[in-house]
């Protein structure tokens, strides 16, 4: 079953034209890494799947409705009242969290059930205990993040987007901001929302984890797709040549 | 007491307890009059928050409108509000009623000083509102409409809230200015503490009248002070 259908994306910020014909699919319970070196655009796909930016061409489509349509070329989006559904069916973690300072780690979680979802307190407060139990971060409900490490942080910025319930989950590059030595914690957390079959898209560096968690890989380049396929064949034998070289100098810099 | 009576410069007689009893008569009724003074300066001050506070933000917004048209008018407006006396200010607005639509003026003096306090400050806390939201980082935007707030949504539970706690200190700077600044309300000859203190100086030759009058607004800046080191220290709980 499709969530997520990407048809010939492209965008451009002035001259500088940053994602070329993108296209992929997502299915139900599929998990993408989407790698690539700096500047390939990768952090832009994410913003316009996620509304941040709009495209400039092409389709975007989350089950049956339509984020934009392309007509000769040039997207056309939706009406407001469209995008505010189209956003419920999604969620993304920042690569620098944003949680929301003034709030609590509990009211971070809350807050957006309570009047976004328009869900009762009670019922806000009890998804939100479970999530924080889930990421072992039960004795910090009333911390603020101020008084968080990098890793709890960023493990509150994801049980937040899972508050809301959504049908596929963004990441983009969610452990780039943190020590190495707390990567390990969320890579675990989003490892185990794999095993739950949640349908996720994760631009990471991170190649061992991409190759062990993710079903398929994308490699970008200068905004285009160079390979796809699936994760293990493009991290351990890619064909293009500018994948070899990206995965090459990875190796040799860590 | 021989030199405050002669501050006062109050009626003598020759019997020392009948001089001390004018003189405390004299020295009650001075602190009633200037105390009424002081009301008025008060209401000057909390009217024009009243006013000010909340006509700051569509000015604050108007700046950093995307409107090109809309950003200039309100550079201008801002470049000429801040950059001329506000005794100039107070002058014009009383007078533009009559030289320049020819409408005969009476009881104007407090709404006039009112309507031009509160334009000339709102232009101030627009400055520090705008430097307020310009502080709040682009992610918390980002967050709240990916998280699907609706922009009032966002602006009232995710910005609001930190643009307070950035700009107490600058706010608090402008506030007690303005408890000062009400003094200028006298160009109009509203009878604010200043006038009051300064008229009954002059009448008795005395400087107590305007050492008590510092005192006033000592006072008033002490508690604006305190307030907002309170209000400070309750929104230290985060970052
Ligand atoms: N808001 C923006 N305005 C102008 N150029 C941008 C903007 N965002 C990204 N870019 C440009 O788009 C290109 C791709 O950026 P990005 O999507 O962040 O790449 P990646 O996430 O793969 O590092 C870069 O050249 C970047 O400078
Ligand atoms: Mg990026």
């Amino acid at each position: 079953m499709s969530v997520l259908s990407v048809q010939n994306a492209s965008k451009a910020f002035g001259e500088n034209k940053v994602l070329k014909n993108i296209s992929f699919d997502m299915n139900k319970g599929d998990v993408l890494a989407i790698i690539g070196p700096s500047g390939s655009g990768k952090s832009t796909l994410l913003r316009c799947c996620t509304i941040l930016e709009k495209l400039d061409g092409g389709t975007i489509k989350y089950g049956d409705d339509y984020l934009c349509k392309d007509n000769n070329g040039i997207s056309g989006y939706c009406t407001k009242e469209q995008m505010a559904l189209i956003r419920k069916k999604f969620g993304l973690v920042f690569q620098n969290f944003n949680l929301f300072p003034h709030f609590s780690v509990l009211k971070n979680i809350v807050d957006p059930v309570v009047n976004v979802l328009n869900k009762s307190k009670e019922e806000a407060k009890e998804t939100a205990v479970q999530l924080l139990k889930k990421m072992d971060l039960s004795d910090k409900a009333n911390a603020y993040p101020c008084e968080l490490s990098g890793g709890q942080q960023q493990r509150v910025a994801i049980a937040r987007a899972m508050a809301m319930q959504p049908e596929v989950l963004f990441f983009d590059e969610p452990t780039s901001a943190l020590d190495p030595e707390l990567t390990g914690e969320i890579l675990k957390v989003i490892r185990d929302l794999a095993n739950e079959h949640m349908t996720m898209v994760v631009v990471t560096h991170e190649m061992a984890f991409a190759r062990e968690v993710a079903d398929r890989v994308i490699f970008m380049d200068n905004g285009f797709i160079v390979e796809e396929g699936k994760a293990s064949e493009i991290i351990d034998n890619p064909q293009n040549e500018r994948t070899k070289l990206f995965l090459q100098r990875f190796k040799e810099n860590g | 007491m021989q030199f405050l009576s002669l501050l006062l410069n109050s009626a003598s007689g020759t019997d020392y307890t009948e001089m001390s009893m004018n003189f405390m008569g004299d020295f009650w009724n001075m602190i009633v009059q200037l105390a009424e003074g002081f009301g008025v300066s008060i209401s000057i001050f909390f009217l024009t928050l009243l006013f000010a506070l909340p006509l700051a933000l569509p000015i604050a917004l108007g700046r950093m409108s995307k409107i090109k048209v809309v950003s200039k008018l309100i550079e201008w407006l801002l470049l000429i509000v801040r950059g001329t006396p506000l005794m100039l200010q107070l002058i014009f607005v009383y007078f533009a009623p009559y030289y320049l639509f020819d409408i005969p003026l009476s009881g104007y003096r407090f709404p006039a000083t009112i309507i031009a306090f509160s334009i000339n400050y709102a232009c101030y806390f627009a400055e520090i509102y705008r430097s307020g939201l310009q502080a709040i980082p682009i992610g918390q935007h980002e967050a709240a409409s990916v998280l699907g707030y609706k922009k009032s949504q966002t602006f009232f539970r995710i910005v609001l809230p930190q643009v307070i706690k950035h700009i107490l200190p600058p706010m608090s700077n402008e506030v007690i200015t303005l408890i000062k600044d009400t003094a200028l309300a006298q160009t109009l000859a509203v009878v604010e503490l200043f006038r009051v203190a300064n008229t009954m100086a002059s009448s008795q030759a005395s400087l107590l009248p305007i050492i008590i009058a510092g005192v006033f607004y000592l006072i008033g800046s002490f508690i604006i002070t305190r307030f907002f080191n309170f209000a400070e220290r309750k929104l230290n709980y985060y970052r």
